[in-house]
This record gives C-alpha cells, structure tokens and sequence, in this order.
C-alpha cells in the first residue's frame, strides 16, 4: 500500500490494518476481486452473470420497502398494493423496479443458463458451478410464483390455485399434501401468509446463500471463457495466467458499463411500458381475487410458459407433472450428457450447433405456446419431444462428432 | 459491444413492448387518450362524478389527488367534484348503498378505479358508445345484456340496432347487429360525444394509475441521466482496456 500522506489517512489505514489483521479482508479482496484472473476474451454473453447478482440486488432493496407497506392479509393485500401505487412516495416506482425486476430476472438468468450451454461452462471442473447455479434457478421460480401470489388479483389467486393443485396428481398424498401447501382447504389467507413468510424470508435466505455458493464454487475452479480454453494451463514466469487479467479493475469496469446500459432498458420498461403489454403486469390482476369467479383463461407468467406448455402436452395429469419436472431436473445431468472432449461451440461440429439450435427454438416456441389457451397438440408435442431430445441424445452426438482442435490460447 | 449492437437492442426492446402492447384490439375502436392533457382530464373527471359515481365508486382515489394532479385548487374540487358532505382527503365513494345496488340492478355496480387496467381503454370508450335501446330495454354490442342502463343517453341520444339474420353451420337461424343508428338526437352531436367519452376514458386511465403522469416525465429525464453514465462507463472502460492485449 501506498504511504499515507495526511493525519486522515494515516488514521483511515490504521482502521483498516487493525480490521485486516483479525479478518484478513485484503486476502478476500485479493482472493475475489483483485487477483482472480478471469479470461480477457469475455463477450456479451457473460454480462449476465453480474447483471443477475444486480437484479437479485434490486429485488431485495425495493422488497424491504414494499414490506414496509404492504399488508400480508387476504382482506387488505389487493388495496395495499394500490395505496402503495396512489399514497406511498414514490411507491409506485419501487413496486414497478420489483415487478419489472422479477421478469428481468429470468431473461438475464436464461440468458446466463444459455451462455453455460453454448460455451460447455458446466464440464469439468465446473460440474458445482453448474449445479448450484440450476438450484438457484429452482428457488427462483418458487421465490417469483410466490411473490406474483402477494398482490392478491385473480392471477394471484388462480394461478396458485392451478399450481398449487399440480401437487394434487401425486399418488397416495395428494390431497393431503395440496392442502398442507394451502393451510386451509381452498386457497386462503393462510396461503396468502406463508406464502409470504416464504418471500420475503425463507426463500430469499436460500437464494443468497446459493448464490454466495456459486461464486465460491466458480473462484475456486475459475470462468470459463468462450473458447472455452483453459486459461491456467498457460502461466507466466509470475505464476499469473498469461491469458487472464484481474477481475477487478478490468471486469468491474466493464460490469458497470454492462449495468449502466442494462439500467437503460429496465429504466424505459419501469417508466414507459411497466405493464409490458399484459406480460408483465397481467390485465386481470388488476381485478382483487374473488374465490367465487373463475378466469377464462389462466396462463402462467410468461417465464413459466415453457414448462407449462410441457405440462399441456400430456393428457395424462400426473405424467404431465411428472415431464413438467423433469424438464427443469434434467439440467442437473447436463455436465454428464455431454461427452464432447472440447467445451466451446466453436470448436465442434455443426451437430452440436444445430441441437442448441433447436433446443433453443424449442424452449421459446413452447414459452409461447403456453401463453395461449388453444395450441396445437400436435405443436407442443412435437417441440417438448425436441427439447428432451436436446438432452437425451446429448450423449450420442457429442461422442461421434468431429471437434476442430483447440487452440492453446484465447482467441481474439 | 459496438454502438451499432446497442442501438438495435433498444429498438428490439421497444418494438417488442409496443407491439405486445398494440396486439389486444379485438375489434374495439382505439381510444386515442391523452393523460397529459389537463383540460381533458378534468372534462372527464366532471363526467365521471355527474354520471358514474350515481351507482361506482373509484374506492382507491382520493378527491385530494385531484387537485394536485387536474391543476384545480382544493376548494374547486370540493365545490364542484365532492359531493354531499364528503371533504377532500375522502376516497371517491358514491353514495348508494351497495345493498340498495344488489336490490334495484341485481349486482352491485363495480369499482371503476382500476378498470382501465384490467379490461383497457379500448374497451371502455368502445363500450360507453356502443348502447342501443330495443323493445327489451338497454343493450350494448361491447357487453351483452349489461346490468347498467345507458344513464349517457341525454347525452348522446339513442341508437337502434340495425341487424341482420344468419344461418349457422346447424341450420339454425340468428339475428346479430352489424351496426348502430342515432335514432334520437341527444344533446350532444356525435362528434361531441365520441369527444367527451375520450375524456372520460383519460380520466378513467390516469384514475387507474395516477401515478402516469409522473411516470412518463420522469421517465424521460432518468433515461436521460442513463444515456450519458452509459457514456461514462463505456470510457472508462474503453480507458482501462487499453492496457489489455
């Protein structure tokens, strides 16, 4: 460290070596930020991995102050929301930077999922990496389909009723086990009230640990990086990777610029569109929950619809929950579906690059398909065949195709 | 990530918002709404509390937001929108009792504060000019057979529904209404009136969310600010890789 100049410093840095030497701070500094060498050949894909932690973020700042406002209770929820939009300062921008926070919380975490595909991020010796990261999006969906039940608008409230009864198709305890979810024998103030214990709680609890986790389980191993070359194979005579740079100064300034733009596109949503054209906000969520009147039509959120289109595609109920599930459980296994000796896309062949392809096309056609009430039969089960198909051949195509060499350094 | 990237991104996100947002038509006439138009807004607001709050409440909205939102002074809103013994810092509640409703209309009237969110300001201007009287009474083409009379009709005269008969697929025959025909005049033009019912869904949407008005100012000037710390970081970046090769 550099000599302190004035008496200020010199106090400032007597603080701080008096904290260092009963925590060693500066070498979790070092550990994670100014000596974790990250490739220098990151492209636009691996902002999200930040932009998730910034939205994570946002979603717990302006959850304290919607707590502070709303009112847990089937009788007074639905006007809380509306005097937190009509009398609270300001309450109607923290509550569209929440709503709006939770949709863009998927689109940069499936964002981030798709990266770890298409650069093989989940192979050896990130197997964890991955498996923490598909736990955390686990406990995300439960975190945001409670959440969405808070308001108490007929969404809210039809839409737990539909899932939660998803629970009902379970052999044996099904009945009892819908109504232990439910505390009552409908869906009720008491759902109303674990569900949010479990929100504002439990589930964000979870969510930070596994996040801490992640990172942890990510600096041990290292990033991978879109050649998917590994950077510690290469060292200079300093021990540094000669392909890496540290984390910070170069990725935080880099992260902020990724933030900073991000920051754009949810500024225009949360100021001009924060309904989204009904996808965010949904139109009859605007209507309090009424136990007595049931929707036309219940479509899930869209980031759920992709799941929920693999649930419409079986006409049995318990099978359709049952692929449902697997459908999000089958990431576990990806680590091992794959075969392929190289990580990146770009150094196989254009059998993995058409199944991603595929896969991709697959996993939105569903998302829309699950938002309408009359798809094809035929259309959501030829595109659920498709993306297990995605996994499930993983195995075969990976091990016969010809990958192209890969290079000993990061390409430009 | 090059300029070109970030321009076509933004438009992307907007295209797709907007046309989410245009795609629910379904048949109704587009409200050209302006929230931002004060005179407007309060033509509407004497609208709302002379014709609707009869029987709906706006049981979310206080009268006072009125006046800091519609640019009238407390005591106008008290003279000319509180009605009855009601003061200013009261929510927008009518007076008929909601037991008389379920008696005199079989239900009781809904609450209109967050009905432009829940069913568009499409449909609200669609509706309030889509009544028609027959033999049976009141209909409207937007909701059939409505629980609500046309209490506009002073207003905007009364249209008789010009029908036709079809067969369907069984052979059975219908009548259906292809159109609407003022058959009365009221005592606003049908030019007036389409006019006054804008109005009314303006002051109807920002009821829904008062918060708009706000909203969109601001929303200019935070983009604004985003806009030039974009700039900012983007050099600072740039002026910290220079170092990387």
């Amino acid at each position: 460290m550099a000599k302190p100049a004035s008496s200020i410093n010199k106090n400032i840095h007597a603080v701080g070596q008096w904290i260092d030497e009963r925590s060693n701070i500066s070498e979790f500094w070092k550990k994670h930020l100014s000596e974790y060498y990250a490739p220098k050949n990151f492209n636009l894909w691996y902002f999200f991995g930040s932009l998730s932690l910034l939205v994570l973020v946002n979603q717990i700042v302006t959850g304290i102050f919607l707590t502070m406002h709303y009112k847990p209770d089937a009788e007074l929820a639905f006007a809380s929301v509306e005097y937190i939009m009509r009398d609270v300062e300001w309450g109607w921008l923290i509550r569209y930077m929440h709503s709006t926070g939770a949709s863009l919380f998927f689109v940069v975490v499936y964002l981030h999922m798709f990266r770890a595909l298409m650069y093989g991020s989940y192979q050896k010796p990130r197997e964890l990496v991955w498996i923490l990261g598909v736990t955390i999006f686990l406990v995300l969906m439960a975190e945001s389909f409670m959440g969405y039940v808070l308001p108490w608008g007929q969404m809210s409230y039809w839409g737990a009723q539909v899932i939660i009864s998803l629970f009902g198709a379970v052999p044996w305890i099904g009945e009892g086990l819908v109504e232990w979810i439910r505390g009552d024998y409908m869906v009720s103030d008491a759902t109303l009230n674990r569900f949010f214990a479990l929100h504002v709680v439990a589930l964000p609890m979870v969510l930070l640990l596994l996040v801490v986790l992640h990172l942890a389980a990510l600096h041990e191993v290292g990033s991978n990086n879109p050649d998917g070359v590994d950077i510690k194979a290469k060292k200079s005579a300093e021990g540094r990777p000669v392909d890496g740079i540290p984390f910070h100064p170069y990725y935080t300034v880099k992260d902020i610029f990724g933030a900073a733009f991000f920051l754009i596109i949810a500024a225009f949503i949360i100021f001009f569109l924060p309904e989204f054209g009904g996808y965010f906000l949904k139109p009859d969520n605007f209507i309090e929950a009424d136990p007595l009147v049931t929707p036309d039509h219940i479509p899930p959120v869209w980031y759920f619809t992709p799941f929920y289109a693999i649930l419409q595609a079986v006409p049995d109920k318990l099978l359709g929950i049952v692929l449902m599930g697997a459908a999000v459980m089958i990431l576990y296994l990806v680590p091992w579906l794959d075969r392929s000796p190289v990580r990146s896309l770009r150094y196989r062949s254009w059998m993995s690059k058409l199944a991603l392809a595929i896969f991709a096309v697959a996993f939105i056609r569903l998302g829309m398909l699950g938002l309408s009430q009359d798809s094809s039969n035929f259309e959501l089960r030829l595109w659920t065949f498709l993306y297990f198909a995605f996994f499930i051949l993983m195995p075969i195509w990976t091990s016969f195709e010809r990958t192209k060499p890969v290079p000993e350094r990061v390409t430009k | 990530m090059s300029y070109r990237h970030i321009l076509i991104f933004l438009v992307l996100i907007a295209m797709t918002g907007t046309t989410l947002a245009a795609g629910k038509g379904g048949g109704l006439d587009h409200a050209d709404t302006n929230v931002h138009d004060r005179a407007s807004l309060q033509r509407g607001a004497a609208l709302f509390v002379n014709y609707c709050m009869g029987c709906h409440s706006a049981q979310y909205m206080r009268y006072q937001r009125l006046a800091e939102d519609l640019n009238l002074t407390e005591e106008q809103v008290e003279e000319f929108l509180v009605m009855g013994d009601r003061e200013a810092a009261d929510y927008m509640l009518t007076a008929m009792d909601a037991s008389d409703a379920e008696a005199w209309f079989g239900v009781t009237p809904p609450d209109l504060t967050l009905t432009a969110r829940s069913r568009g300001t499409d449909w609200i201007y669609t509706f309030l000019r889509s009544y028609y009287l027959t033999e049976d009474g009141w209909n409207n083409t937007v909701l059939e057979n409505p629980a609500m009379p046309h209490v506009l009709w002073d207003l905007q005269g009364i249209q008789r529904p010009i029908t036709e008969t079809y067969t369907d697929d069984e052979g059975q025959s219908h009548t259906r209404v292809v159109s609407l025909e003022l058959d009365e005049e009221g005592l606003m033009s049908a030019r007036d009136f389409d006019r006054a019912m804008l109005d009314l869904t303006a002051f109807m949407e920002y009821v829904a969310e008062p918060a708009v008005l706000k909203r969109e100012r601001l929303g200019i000037w935070v983009l604004l600010f985003l806009g030039l710390l974009t700039f900012l970081a983007y050099l600072l970046y740039k002026e910290y890789w220079k170092d990387v090769k």
